[in-house]
Order: structure tokens, then sequence, then C-alpha cells
């Protein structure tokens, strides 16, 4: 049901863990619905320069998150915003229909942890 | 690679003595239709009598007393449905539990929709029914009273025979869905005091596509469903299944000679599945009655991970399982069962069920364990929820608004 990359993403996640020193840090899900995705990110000049991740959920909601992370990274915080969940799904060639809903949150967490970095800029 | 299955209740393989009967009435004189008068037509209904005096004598019923389906959601289907239109005259309230398979819940739920009440009656922390609840739903309108004898997802017998005594005493009529029981421990009617019941032929090594349904005689029920021929002595029109019959009867036949010595051998793989995942890993809680289960079951919930994750990473390992995660079933509901049974859903979330079979051994449950142990550490590692964690986060929701759980 699952595609390779997503299976391969599942298996061998890029990028898991924390950044404990995080200028961004977004959390999106909530267990009770069964998904949980939290991400760190390091800025220097608008460039995310390093970007972790953590999640509780299924297949898809794992492999979303570590591909988020790989879209992300070294990207400009303005290209950044522009990722969607779609375009996650589709650079792991799709997502069951499902899954479409419930476990992909990846882009939301990332854009989360956009907005607490921006927030956390304000004087 | 080693492949492990522990899914046999999901299905089972079928035994190869079942097989080869099986192959037997679909080939040479014996592929005959069982209503025609002709030899070939003789060969196949006799063959049919024959597998319903098996079935009979495994639950101590009747012969003319079993009817064949094509399955357990049918018997379910055909055995709710037919006593409650059957039965509108005398009232029109059903009781059932909370924790039924959906061939059950949702029969009653659409029953619920076309003018009956329905009470579904709450189970404790192990699923279990309690024989008081079902006394104080009874009305001077209940017409029927359905209640699993063995739960699938988490294992429990339920107390069918004290029921039964219950609704023998009050003149109701008793179903009892015994998919998950038949062939596993003793189900014989009799004792269970059931006037109806469920079986299915592929969770006992027997083909999918078959099962059947016994009615008690006297029992006042009609088929509400199925229109056509008369087939069954009228309880299930269309041509009989006959292969399929011939397997479900081998296959009854085999799991009550059986049962004895594979329970013993199941029972003491089962407690050493459970003492060692129970104490090897923290975090993880047996799901279900920690003794009044299936010999085969065993279930948990593992915390901080979810169901569907290590479901995944057993089956990259061989090691086929299954569990009452939302995100396996399709929907994205948590187990119903162990929602009732007040695991909260993000606990429920995390649930494996391990379901041992005939051609199991210690060195699957031991290969299961050696590589359960890596697998949770992994997924553990990668969630964000640990014990310090905890659940903090319960408050916050993404608003999927897909979820019923969903609070946005």
């Amino acid at each position: 049901m699952y595609s390779e990359k997503v299976m391969d993403h599942f298996a061998n996640p890029r990028n898991v863990g924390e950044i404990p020193d995080a200028d961004g840090v977004g959390e999106v899900g909530n267990p009770v619905c069964g998904d949980i995705m939290k991400i760190y990110i390091k800025v220097k000049d608008d460039v995310i320069t390093d970007i972790k991740f953590k999640t509780f959920g299924c297949g898809a909601a794992i492999a979303t998150s570590s591909m988020i992370t790989e879209m992300a990274k070294g990207k400009k915080l303005e290209e950044a915003l522009k990722l969607s969940n779609r375009q996650v799904a589709e650079a792991l060639d799709g997502l069951p229909p499902q899954k479409m809903h419930c476990s992909n949150l990846a882009a939301d967490a990332l854009h989360a942890a956009i907005a607490d970095y921006r927030t956390k800029q304000r004087p | 690679m080693r492949r492990v299955y522990f899914d046999h209740s999901a299905t089972t393989p079928v035994h190869p003595q079942v097989a080869e009967e099986m192959y037997r009435f679909l080939i040479d004189h014996n592929f005959g239709n069982p209503t025609s008068l002709h030899y070939f037509g003789r060969i196949a209904h006799q063959a049919v009598e024959e597998a319903r005096e098996k079935v009979a004598r495994a639950i101590g019923a009747d012969p003319r007393e079993i009817v064949f389906t094509s399955g357990g959601t049918e018997s379910d289907n055909m055995a709710i449905h037919g006593i409650a239109y059957t039965n509108r005259d005398r009232g029109n309230h059903i009781i059932t539990s909370a924790v039924e398979h959906h061939a059950v819940l949702n029969t009653v739920k659409a029953l619920g929709k076309q003018g009956f009440t329905i009470t579904i009656l709450p189970v404790d922390q192990y699923g279990m029914v309690s024989v008081d609840d079902v006394a104080n739903a009874i009305t001077d309108k209940t017409i029927l009273i359905t209640i699993m004898h063995a739960n699938n997802e988490v294992g429990t017998i339920m107390p069918i025979a004290e029921i039964g005594k219950l609704t023998r005493e009050r003149g109701i009529i008793f179903h009892t869905d015994a998919v998950q029981s038949f062939g596993k421990i003793p189900v014989r009617v009799d004792e269970l005091g059931v006037d109806l019941l469920s079986l299915s032929g592929h969770k006992i090594y027997g083909p999918k596509g078959i099962g059947a349904l016994y009615i008690r005689k006297g029992t006042r029920w009609k088929q509400t469903l199925f229109h056509g021929g008369a087939q069954e002595r009228l309880r299930r029109a269309g041509t009989e299944n006959v292969p399929g019959i011939v397997g479900l009867g081998k296959a009854a036949e085999l799991a009550v000679e059986n049962m004895a010595a594979e329970n013993e051998k199941l029972r003491a793989l089962r407690d050493k599945l459970i003492r060692e995942v129970t104490g090897r890993f923290k975090h993880v809680k047996l799901t279900g009655h920690p003794a009044i289960r299936l010999p085969n079951h065993a279930s948990f919930c593992f915390e901080y991970i979810e169901g569907e994750s290590m479901l995944l990473s057993l089956d990259m390992k061989g090691v086929a399982a299954s569990s009452g995660s939302a995100c396996t079933s399709g929907s994205l509901e948590p187990s119903h069962v162990l929602l009732a049974m007040g695991i909260p859903p993000e606990v429920a979330h995390g649930s494996i069920r391990l379901t041992l079979g005939r051609d199991n051994t210690e060195e699957d449950v031991d290969y299961f364990l050696e590589v359960m142990e890596p697998i949770v550490e992994r997924l553990r590692s990668i969630s964000p929820l640990s014990e310090e964690t905890g659940y903090d986060d319960l408050d916050r929701c993404n608003g999927c608004r897909i979820s019923h759980t969903c609070r946005a």
C-alpha cells in the first residue's frame, strides 16, 4: 500500500532528532488523533541550515516528516513556506488516500517552526 | 527471510487434509449441484449432509439446526436481522455490547434506524460484559440479546453460559458470534444456552467464504435478507458452496479432534509471549483479560509509538501481526474495542495483536522477541513522546476534523 520511497523514508528516516538550541520549533498533530510531529530548525541569514524531526505516528507520518526535512534543508524561509503537504506526498510518489489528511502534516509542522522562529526574532 | 505468521485471528492457512477434501469436490463426478436429482447431484448432496453432521457434532447440535452461509458476517446479519423482523410483534428492543465485531455492531445499529431500540452495553477494563448489566438492560420489549463469545481484538472470553441461563429464564432469544472461539475452546450450544450461533471456516484452517449459522429448533427466526431458491430448507437461498461446505466440515472435525493438544501448546507459547513482552519492555500493557482469554491470543498496547509503524517494521523482519490501530484498518479511529475498555485513544493507537496457530513454534516467539526489541527502541527514539513528556499535548489538535476524536 505504500510506495518504495515511503518505505525507504520510514525504514531510514533522514534527520531524526532534536536541536537543543533550535531557532524555531514547530509542532502539529495530536496523539489522540494518532499523529504528532515536531520539527526543529536552525536559521542563518534567512536560510534553513539545519533541520531535525521527531514523530509519533504511522508509516506515512514518519516518512513525510523525513521527506520535508530533506526538502527544506538549505532553503530560504520564503521558499520553505511555499512547500505544501501535497508536494511532500508527491515527492514520496504518493500516499494512500486515507493518509492524505491524517498523516500528511509535515509541511504544516515546518511552517509552524518558521512561524516560531519569526516570533522569536521580533524584539 | 524467516517468515512468522502471528495473525491467525485474521485468517489461517487451509489444513492440507481440508484442501484435499475440497479438491475432490471440484473434480471427477463430485462437482454436482446438491439440488439435482441425478447421480451427480446425489453425490454432492450427500457430501453437504455429511459436512452438516460434522459441524453439528462439533457444537453439540442437531444437523437440522445448521445452515451454511458465506461466512461469519452473513451468519451474524442473518441471525440478527431475521430475529428482529420475525419477532417484531413481540417487541423491538435489542441488546448487544460495545466490543462486538462490526458484523454484529453495524447490523444492530442499522436496525436502530429501522424502528428498533438498541442498547449497547459497556464493558470493563478487560473487555468483559457484566451479566448484571445484561439483566438490568432487559425490558418487556427485549426480543434479542447478541453478545460475542470471544473478542477478536483482545481475546477476552465472555460469560456466555451465564447470560444464556438468564435469557432462558426470561424467554429472550440469545445469539452469540463464536467466530473467534469456535475450534479454539469448547463451544457447545446447550452448555452456552444460545439459540443462534455464528461460526466461520477460515478462522479454523478451513477455506474463506464459508460459515454456518446454528439456529436452535423452535426458534422464531425466518430468513429476511436473502430471497431465492429453497436451498438449506428455505433458510438460505443460492446453490450450495459444496467445496467450501465440505472444507468447513472437515476443518470443524479436525479442530475438535486436536483442540486439547493444540490448546496446551498454544497456551504455553502465548504465556511465554505475554510474560516476555511485559517483562522486557517498558510502558507496555496487556490488553484483554489476563486469564479468561483465548489460548492463542496475546495483545498489547505499546505507549509512545503507533501501531502501524510497529506492524510495518515487523513485516520488514518477516513477522505478520495486526493492530487495532486506526491506520491499519483504513479508518482513522483507534479500535472501538480498546476505547470501550477505557484505554485512552493515544494509548489505543499503539496496539498490536499476536494470534498464534498450529504451525507456530517457540523459535517463532523467540524470533519475534529478538526483532521486536530494536523496533520498539527505534520507534521510541523517533517519537517526540516519552515517559518524561507523557501525553501533555493532548489539548492541542491540528483540527483535522476527520476523526471522531478530533476536538476541533
